[in-house]
């Protein structure tokens, strides 16, 4: 393997360049599925990139790390995109006012409702200590969910594939339990995406509606803010109450 | 300077602007969480949103999902010890995100109690 494909091969391998690429190729490919199934919510482009990113670096070898010297460039545009949801957040500003006591009622209630739920089914299902503190804040956007997670006694890795997992099938099932409970409203809706979904189901409510994307940007926002405050003091409180 | 760059310079200060304010009170808070909180204090004092950072900001979350397959694919790390527990894992992560998503939205709709806007929202999430 002395030719000259193989040592061109070798040096793209060791740069950024291909992780990067393939990131942004696989993605391609993923929304252009997901623009031929017309925005489908099962045809999501995340899960579709991901298992092609998967299986080629399977299929050449290539270890997460390697990837993730060329992928960390999409990754870190995550933090001026959240920053940036302050933007639909100020257009529906006066909106947003004038439903401050649906917005903290949804809030409490859909918090408290995700971090119970998982950690009690996990629990009862029998996964271990730490897999429960990994997935105690899956509902979180993954960089809060991380701190979470350490903070618990959780690995912050896992807890940010659980949070992308809980991203993904929420923008998947999203749709069909809000047309199960009968919710109608685009606030109502885009809210309840954002804040059990987080990004992925924001992403998913912007490509719907822009008023249920603002409303799912906010929800997103204001649950990763809550729970970066409530979690760290849940162990103690939980002590204090056996 | 092109529009979008510009909104992608104001952006990355205002990341910039929440990493310091994080740091320097102490909160156990994202930078970027706390920056898109004092972009939004910024907007809702200064009034309309400038063009440029509208544009930035419109064209990421477009592809919002985009950025988080890289953590996605971090599943492949953990496909050994997910296999031993994958029942539970599976089972809670998604009869919970159900749950949270029909509790937050009925909770929502409940209380702003308004079934007017309804019959017209047919393009849904």
């Amino acid at each position: 393997m002395s030719d000259p494909l193989f040592a061109l091969w070798v040096y793209l391998a060791a740069t950024p360049l291909a992780g990067l690429a393939l990131t942004l190729v696989a993605y391609a490919a993923g929304w252009s599925a997901y623009a031929r199934a017309r925005f489908h919510p099962l045809a999501n482009p995340v899960p579709i990139a991901v298992a092609l990113i998967v299986a080629a670096l399977a299929a050449t070898g290539t270890d997460y790390r390697t990837y993730f010297d060329g992928a960390q460039f999409v990754h870190f545009l995550l933090g001026p995109a959240v920053v940036g949801l302050a933007v639909p957040l100020a257009r529906e500003w006066p909106r947003v006012r004038r439903l401050a006591r649906p917005i903290a009622g949804a809030l409490a209630a859909g918090s408290l409702a995700a971090a119970a739920s998982v950690v009690a089914l996990a629990w009862v299902l029998g996964a271990t200590p730490r897999t429960i503190a990994s997935i105690a804040p899956k509902s979180v956007t993954a960089p809060i969910a991380m701190g979470i997670a350490e903070q618990l006694g959780g690995l912050p890795a896992l807890a940010a594939v659980f949070a992308v997992t809980t991203g993904v099938l929420g923008a998947v099932v999203g749709k069909y339990v809000l047309d199960a409970v009968r919710v109608r409203d685009r606030a109502a809706r885009g809210f309840a995406l954002g804040l059990a979904a987080h990004g992925i189901g924001t992403a998913r409510a912007f490509q719907v509606h822009a008023e249920a994307g603002a409303f799912a940007g906010l929800a997103f926002g204001l649950h990763g803010l809550v729970a970066a405050l409530v979690f760290p003091f849940v162990p103690s409180l939980l002590r204090w109450l056996m | 300077m092109s529009p979008f760059l510009a909104g992608i310079t104001w952006l990355l200060v205002f990341q910039a602007l929440g990493e310091a304010a994080v740091r320097l009170a102490g909160l156990p808070l994202p930078g970027p969480v706390a920056g898109m909180g004092l972009l939004f204090a910024a907007l809702v004092v200064r009034g309309p949103v400038p063009e440029a950072l509208a544009a930035a900001a419109d064209g990421l979350a477009r592809h919002l999902s985009l950025l988080f397959v890289p953590a996605g694919v971090g599943v492949m790390l953990y496909v050994r010890q997910l296999a031993d527990e994958w029942v539970p894992i599976v089972v809670a992560l998604a009869a919970s995100t159900v749950l949270a998503i029909a509790v937050a939205a009925w909770v929502f709709a409940r209380l702003a109690g308004r079934e007017r806007d309804g019959a017209t929202s047919e393009p849904s999430p």
